[in-house]
């Protein structure tokens, strides 16, 4: 035997540290509600554009911050500009918040899993988004209107706090205005003039306009609003294979070493953050795993 | 008198040879790590000679105790694992990952050339080689792997050690890791004193360890020496402290998530995370970033982490395990069933430091024994919960 | 006449129920429709019908001085508005406002109430039905109450 490593391939010299994030420079800063804003960067190494999957995260390291993951938002077909859309909830976010234009970042990603586009081909879309949960589901709109031909009926299903926090808007109304496209917005409460749809988001599967034997689902929001919408996915007909959730926990790594980020077996991380919800339905109805 | 050495051929080299082994080592450059008495306990640290081995000495453990004892003979090795594990060499408790400058708006990273010691390891037991493997598997055997364990991981040379006697709190019977070594070292001893003799039974396991032992005076292990040293080694196995059943593990602890032993064990378990910092398995680390006062200078350090503080869980509102019962559950579950989703194998290797350093003596095999003797209806053949 | 009976027997609220009850319910039924911004009932009034919405949108409000009006859902197509006429005190505990033009088939809920206390079998089957209505509208504001979306 030439080495005393047993069952890893042997190692040859020492590769690229995974730890190490990629510089990028910031474009533009844009607040979309009252706690959530868009960064869009672009690569200042010279080195060639991310390229992602809908549903990937990135690692964003604020210099003397730290780094927190946060979703790719963008379109995966411009890859030039990387999008990332979250809410302010800690120092990390707020020192990203007050980046200007040409301030840097830094970026380690793209990781994980991504949504199921190919395996929905043929089969009708449903995509229920929950408050910030609209961001990592925007690539996957992208891109289903992109190769809209491949799919059956496309549905969003969008729920949110108030009118005020509707991210998107400008986008949503456009493809509203598409004829192959069904986009229903629901907000929990609304004030003066909103005329659209209040109530929870789960009330809008009951009486949108798919078919639950040939339907392929993509969920992301808050973990009570994901348990409430698979649900009512459920009872409307859709089995626990078709359904595919986005789950968070805390990442300190995202290449599975950290450890942090465990759920049940899994690693988030890695294994994630797209499960398919049936692998992960034993493991939502045990507190604290 | 120098031999021709051949992986696999068993020899036997005197007691008072055991100084031309480290001769042989530095020789070679090698930093030698390995077992020492400092502070009332053996420890794992730099020899400067066979005369830092802590010979004469052993040690009595149980759950939460450990003290040391003067031995009636003078056996190199005759005791077992001691809060050290060699994870503090390869997978270091505190390292920098890289350091940046700030440069108007932008930044420069520089990482560090990562230190390439060339270590060597006297005195590793059959739990810990299988311990070091796991360990390997998870930062080397992913889709990532980790470039600071792997420039010390490939320069290690390992001289292990066959148990001739076991710990009150061992149990690698039970966790089929020892007391023999079967692969993973460069050079196996096995200490014998019998009849006043006093030797050990060498045998390479690789190429590299061949060319070490050839360099010692040594000479082919007759019958006799070969089972003596069998012996002791099966002396060992009888001797196990603490015994785990392992039959279908993963599904006991996965379909008893919610079993009230676990609020038993809560009410003891202080959340110290001493059995993570003294397992030789545990990796998990946190990973921290820092800047200086000018704010132009900042660094990225790894220190090892433990999942039993409240902040490990931590996502944005709170913790997901914010109850010592959910963090004892998650360190014994992933320890023993998770981990063998994850990385193929158990994640326990039987050393039993976590029952011996834990200050209430919680014992891991203990707990298993009430989680499956008391289980309410146990399932007829199905696995439980759990993905894959 | 024949029109209403037809929606109301073809209705999924009312799947079940016996032809006679059916003939009772739409003796009580009617037209109506309702143009945006009008209220269909008005906090504090009394509750004396409900509806069944074909087609439009209508929101339950409620209004504080100082915020304007609040709207707590909105309902459309195929869902039932109104159940205080059931319970008493038989007072509206909203504001009902037309958000959209709305067409609606209003059920005489007085009416309906003195028959129900002689006919035990019909007041049955509508509690049957009016409690999964109440039991979902719960279920929804719970659900809103929780405030999901909120930093924490």
């Amino acid at each position: 035997m030439s080495t005393n490593l047993i069952d890893v391939p042997d190692v040859g010299a020492a590769g690229v540290n995974p730890m190490v994030p990629r510089p990028y420079a910031v474009h533009k800063v844009r607040q979309e509600t009252s706690d959530t804003f868009t960064l869009e960067l672009a690569p200042e190494d010279g080195g060639p554009a991310m390229t992602f999957a809908p549903g990937q995260f990135n690692m964003i390291y604020a210099f003397g911050v730290g780094e927190v993951p946060i979703s790719i938002s963008g379109d995966p077909a411009k890859p030039a500009t990387l999008v990332h859309t979250t809410r302010e909830v800690g120092i990390v976010t707020r020192a990203m918040r007050n980046l200007k234009p040409t301030h840097w970042l830094g970026v380690r990603g793209p990781y994980g899993s991504g949504w199921p586009l190919t395996e929905a081909r043929g089969a009708d879309v449903v995509i229920v988004a929950g408050g910030i949960g609209l961001a990592p589901l925007r690539p996957a709109l992208y891109q289903l209107v992109a190769a809209r031909k491949y799919y059956g009926r496309v549905v969003l299903l969008y729920g949110t706090r108030t009118p005020a926090d509707i991210l998107f808007r400008r986008e949503l109304q456009q493809w509203h205005s598409r004829f192959d496209l069904e986009i229903h917005v629901t907000v929990d409460r609304a004030i003066g003039s909103w005329r659209g749809n209040v109530g929870v988001v789960t009330s809008l599967i009951p009486r949108a306009p798919f078919d639950p034997h040939s339907t392929l689902a993509m969920v992301c929001g808050p973990e009570i609003m994901m348990r409430f919408t698979v649900q009512e996915l459920e009872k409307r007909g859709v089995a626990m294979p078709n359904i595919y959730l986005s789950m968070e926990r805390n990442m300190k790594c995202a290449v599975g070493f950290c450890g942090h980020c465990q759920f049940g077996p899994t690693f988030i991380c890695k294994d994630g953050p797209i499960f398919r919800y049936d692998r992960v339905q034993p493991l939502l109805a045990v507190r604290e795993i | 008198m120098a031999q021709i050495v051949n992986c696999g051929d068993q020899l036997t080299v005197g007691r008072e040879s055991l100084q031309a082994l480290f001769d042989a080592l530095a020789r070679r450059g090698y930093t030698i790590l390995g077992p020492t008495l400092r502070e009332g306990a053996i420890v794992y640290d730099e020899l400067a000679s066979a005369a830092d081995l802590p010979a004469g000495w052993t040690d009595h453990q149980d759950g939460g105790r450990y003290r040391l004892e003067k031995r009636g003979d003078e056996a190199v090795f005759g005791y077992n694992v001691g809060p050290h594990s060699w994870k503090k060499f390869l997978h270091l408790p505190t390292v920098r990952l890289w350091q940046a400058d700030r440069t108007d708006h932008t930044f420069k990273v520089k990482t560090d050339e990562p230190e390439t010691p060339q270590l060597a390891f006297i005195g590793v037991r059959a739990c810990e080689l299988k311990a070091i493997a796991i360990q390997d598997k998870v930062l080397l055997g992913g889709p990532y792997s980790d470039p600071l364990y792997r420039s010390r991981r490939a320069r290690t040379f390992i001289v292990a050690v066959n148990c001739g006697q076991a710990g009150g709190t061992c149990f690698c019977v039970s966790m089929n890791t020892g007391p023999k070594a079967d692969a993973g070292y460069d050079i196996a001893l096995t200490e014998v004193l019998k009849n006043g003799r006093h030797y050990f039974t060498a045998e390479a396991g690789t190429d590299l360890g061949a060319e070490v032992l050839s360099e010692l005076p040594c000479e082919p292990a007759s019958e006799e020496e070969k089972s003596a040293a069998e012996a002791a080694v099966a002396h060992a196995a009888e001797q196990m402290g603490r015994q785990m059943d392992t039959t279908d593990i993963k599904a006991l602890l996965y379909r008893n998530y919610e079993h009230p032993r676990w609020d038993q064990v809560a009410s003891r378990c202080l959340t110290c995370a001493n059995c993570t910092m003294v397992c030789p398995t545990c990796f998990c680390t946190s990973v921290e970033d820092v800047t200086d006062l000018s704010g132009e200078h900042a660094e990225r350090w790894r220190k090892w982490d433990s999942c039993f503080t409240t902040d490990f869980s931590y996502i944005h509102g709170g913790s997901v395990r914010s109850t010592p019962r959910a963090r004892y559950r998650q360190w014994m579950t992933h320890k023993l069933a998770t981990w063998i989703d994850q990385f193929g194998s158990s994640g326990c290797v039987g050393c039993g430091r976590c029952i011996t350093w834990c200050p209430v003596g919680i014992d891991i095999t203990e707990e298993v024994r009430a989680i499956r003797e008391t289980e309410v209806a146990p399932p007829t053949g199905e696995d439980g919960h759990g993905g894959s | 006449m024949e029109d209403l009976k037809n929606i109301l027997t073809t209705h999924p609220f009312f799947a079940g129920l016996k032809p006679e009850h059916l003939q009772l319910v739409v003796g009580c039924a009617s037209n109506v429709r309702f143009d945006a911004g009008k209220f269909i009932f008005r906090e504090g009034e009394e509750a004396n019908e409900f509806y069944l919405l074909r087609h439009g949108k209508v929101g339950l409000e409620v209004y504080a001085p100082e915020r304007g009006p609040i709207t707590i859902q909105t309902l459309g197509e195929g869902e039932i508005l109104g159940w205080s006429w059931l319970v008493p005190p038989y007072r509206w505990k909203f504001d009902a406002r037309v958000i959209e033009l709305t067409r609606a088939i209003a059920l005489d809920g007085k009416c309906l109430r003195d028959k129900l206390e002689s006919d035990y079998q019909l007041g049955y089957e509508l509690l049957k039905r009016f409690s999964q209505v109440m039991v979902e509208r719960l279920q929804t504001a719970r659900f809103q109450l929780l405030n999901v979306y909120e930093s924490h």
